[in-house]
């Protein structure tokens, strides 16, 4: 039984994995093409949830949950043009810093907007409870974000690498200087990259808006799993990043089914020495500019 | 005409350069005919949420006090600022008595930073209300003479649930699994909780210590239920809930989301994170200190005044902050110092406050516990809702009005305090 419990806790684990996914993968391909650690990230993600919790009241749970994150990739838009696009080739620190700042500033601005006090919503009755699947007991409203990460994983895949945008973003990744040397624009594709990355993030603060407490500062809270994620799978690699939020969210359910008390350190050990082995992360491949 | 003097003047701009060089705050501060009063509480992390309604509260009380004459005639100075963790309440109250010229701290819902805030005090002689902390711990081993409890303490909190639940039938020759905050807080909790099973013939099954940052419940709602009903010989027939802050919120979102049929109770519960929770995710009894719906015209003329300024129903937190700063400036006024010593003696007379309850309360002296009533509450069906605030259906006050308030809270034996002199 105890071996049952264990493999349910790993199943479980991959599940948690898949929404951490949704935050880090974005945050891996901005990094990827454009070179920036974007720490306003989490701002996105939080910006999904709150936008989620007002529509659903007008528009019912789907539409909200599809709503919600287009209308944050539409800010990514701006956000990509009149911010990001100045520190491309500037020193990295400016742009920790820049992004580091407009963190606070969005945390403060939904502080303004929508108060201190957390809002809610909830999971529709039809997703509500568990159901068993042989031995394994499954969150019936996890299950449903499973299948729309594998839908996402599956679309942003495709995206890139069965699509002339995404050969043109890979080409990017690793030699922008040819691609400009071929005439070829990267702008538009980093501001598609950045719409898809924060608006990846935002469906994820949608789905998880019926089951976390939303609240100004879960932007920041989210950060760094995802941040430990993308460290864990190496920068630039789609599988990596895969890999390594899965990873993540199983050591973290058998730590807590062993020692509850390690569950969140667990996820830091695991980057230790995935660190001390590979420094480049799991998948992390050589990215010539950053060399 | 009077004439100053070449040398007097150089005298006194030499004083005057000197006192500034050597920074007299408390000369400045004292010129400005003001009391300063320091707040902290938590307006991060995992408190923040309820932390910010106290702190709207106790400004409320420090406007209504300058409007109505101040204290001793003198305005209040009301500085509040974010707790952010136990070191920082420790440097930041120190720095408000040292080079503020804070007379009193209040403040604080964490027990492990009221601790060292609670040091502070005690290191400072200035007496500091320790406003939202529930441990027993602070009021027993802890306990030191410049520290006063405004907050029911987590015995109280498990007697109301507990009387509740027994009056329902679900404590005796039931099995509890409880999940408990990894802090003094939780532990103290636990330790309450454990001593409420033992003497009520209830078994504690299982618990899990859980960290205050987790968001994530689901391994651990694996753990109380893993695999079929019946699988597992040991299942729970009532879930408890020993945590936190936003933790209270997400566990509460998430025994939602995975439907389970073990009733969930809890220990501990601040309306806010309540509200947090949302309508449709909340079931289950639960303890409280203060409900915004008491009918008394002190509560009543409180509820109005906050949601005029704020839009707002209170919290309970707003709700001890704000009767903490008036019993204060009551104390002051009436003792008119604010010399600690003073203000010990008055407190320690037991001198009765109204504190929009039934029942006046006053600070015990033996352990400087504020005595009074708590509540249990269950939640609304959604139907029946007035409004996102309408959450709540309080239970009878405890204890029953023909019984002691002290029935209810640590007898000396079972949580000791030591004051030193």
């Amino acid at each position: 039984m105890q071996f049952a419990f264990l493999l349910e806790q790993v199943v479980n684990g991959l599940v948690l994995g898949g929404y951490y996914l949704l935050i880090a993968l974005g945050l891996s391909l901005i990094f990827s093409v454009g070179g920036i650690v974007n720490l306003a990230h989490g701002a996105f993600y939080a910006l999904g949830a709150y936008v989620f919790v007002e529509l659903v009241r007008f528009t019912g749970f789907g539409a909200a949950v599809i709503v919600s994150p287009l209308a944050v990739a539409l800010l990514g838009i701006l956000f990509e043009r009149f911010i990001l696009r100045r520190f491309y080739t500037a020193d990295p620190i400016l742009s920790l810093l820049v992004t580091f700042g407009l963190a606070m500033v969005a945390e403060q601005a939904i502080r303004m907007i929508w108060g201190a006090a957390p809002v809610s919503a909830e999971i529709p009755q039809s997703f509500r409870g568990s159901i068993f699947v042989g031995d394994f007991l499954f969150s019936r409203y996890r299950l449903l974000i499973l299948a729309v990460v594998a839908a996402v994983l599956v679309g942003v895949w495709l995206l890139l690498h069965k699509t002339s945008f995404g050969r043109v973003v890979r080409a990017g990744i690793q030699r922008p200087d040819m691609v400009a040397a071929l005439g070829i624009r990267l702008q538009p594709y980093m501001t598609a990259i950045v719409m898809l990355g924060v608006g990846m993030a935002a469906l994820g603060g949608a789905f998880f808006a019926p089951i976390t407490t939303v609240h100004p500062a879960m932007g920041a809270d989210i950060m760094t799993v995802a941040f430990v994620v993308v460290v864990i799978g190496g920068l630039g690699s789609f599988w990596g990043v895969i890999i390594a939020a899965l990873l993540v969210g199983v050591i973290r359910g058998i730590a807590i089914h062993f020692e509850p008390a390690a569950g969140e350190a667990s996820i830091y050990i695991l980057m230790f020495l995935v660190l001390l082995v590979r420094p480049r992360g799991l998948l992390g491949e050589r990215i010539e500019k950053f060399e | 005409m009077t004439r100053t003097s070449r040398r007097s003047l150089l005298k006194a701009g030499a004083a005057w350069t000197g006192a500034s060089a050597l920074g007299f705050p408390a000369i400045v501060s004292a010129q400005a005919e003001k009391i300063r009063i320091g707040h902290l509480t938590p307006l991060t992390g995992f408190l923040g949420v309820i932390g910010s309604y106290a702190q709207l509260g106790v400004k409320l009380a420090a406007e209504e006090i300058n409007q109505s004459g101040g204290i001793m005639g003198k305005q209040i100075d009301l500085l509040s600022e974010d707790s952010i963790n136990p070191a920082t309440a420790a440097t930041k109250a120190q720095r408000m008595i040292e080079q503020d010229g804070a007379a009193v701290l209040l403040g604080e819902i964490s027990s492990a930073s009221s601790l060292t805030m609670m040091q502070v005090a005690e290191r400072n002689k200035k007496v500091f209300f320790s406003t939202g902390a529930r441990s027993d711990a602070l009021r027993g081993k802890n306990c030191n003479k410049y520290s006063f409890h405004c907050d029911i303490p987590n015995t109280v909190m498990v007697n109301a649930v507990g009387t509740a639940l027994s009056q329902k039938g679900m404590v005796k020759g039931k099995k509890f699994f409880t999940l408990t905050a990894d802090y003094i807080f939780g532990h103290d909790l636990l330790k309450a909780a454990k001593g409420f099973f033992g003497s009520h013939d209830a078994t504690l099954i299982g618990d899990e210590l859980i960290a205050t940052d987790v968001t994530d419940f689901s391994p651990y709602l694996l753990k109380v239920r893993q695999a079929k009903p019946d699988v597992r010989q040991a299942k729970p027939d009532v879930v408890c809930c020993n945590l936190a802050g936003n933790q209270v919120t997400n566990l509460v979102k998430q025994y939602a989301e995975f439907g389970f049929p073990y009733p969930l109770v809890g220990f501990n519960l601040n309306t806010g994170d309540a509200w947090a929770a949302g309508a449709g995710n909340l079931s289950g009894t639960w303890p409280t200190v203060w409900y915004h719906t008491l009918d008394n015209p002190a509560s009543k003329a409180f509820v109005a005044a906050f949601i005029k300024k704020y839009g707002k129903p209170p919290e309970n937190h707003a709700w001890i902050d704000y009767v903490t700063l008036k019993l204060l400036a009551e104390a002051i006024n009436t003792t008119k110092s604010t010399d600690s010593g003073e203000l010990i003696g008055y407190f320690e007379k037991q001198s009765q406050f109204d504190i929009g309850k039934a029942r006046k309360a006053y600070f015990r002296s033996r352990d400087h516990q504020l005595v009074q009533e708590a509540y249990p509450f269950t939640v609304k069906p959604k139907d029946q809702m007035k409004d996102q605030w309408d959450m709540l259906v309080l239970g009878d006050a405890v204890p029953v009005p023909n019984e002691p308030l002290e029935s209810i809270y640590p007898t000396r034996e079972q949580n000791p305090c030591e004051m030193k002199a």
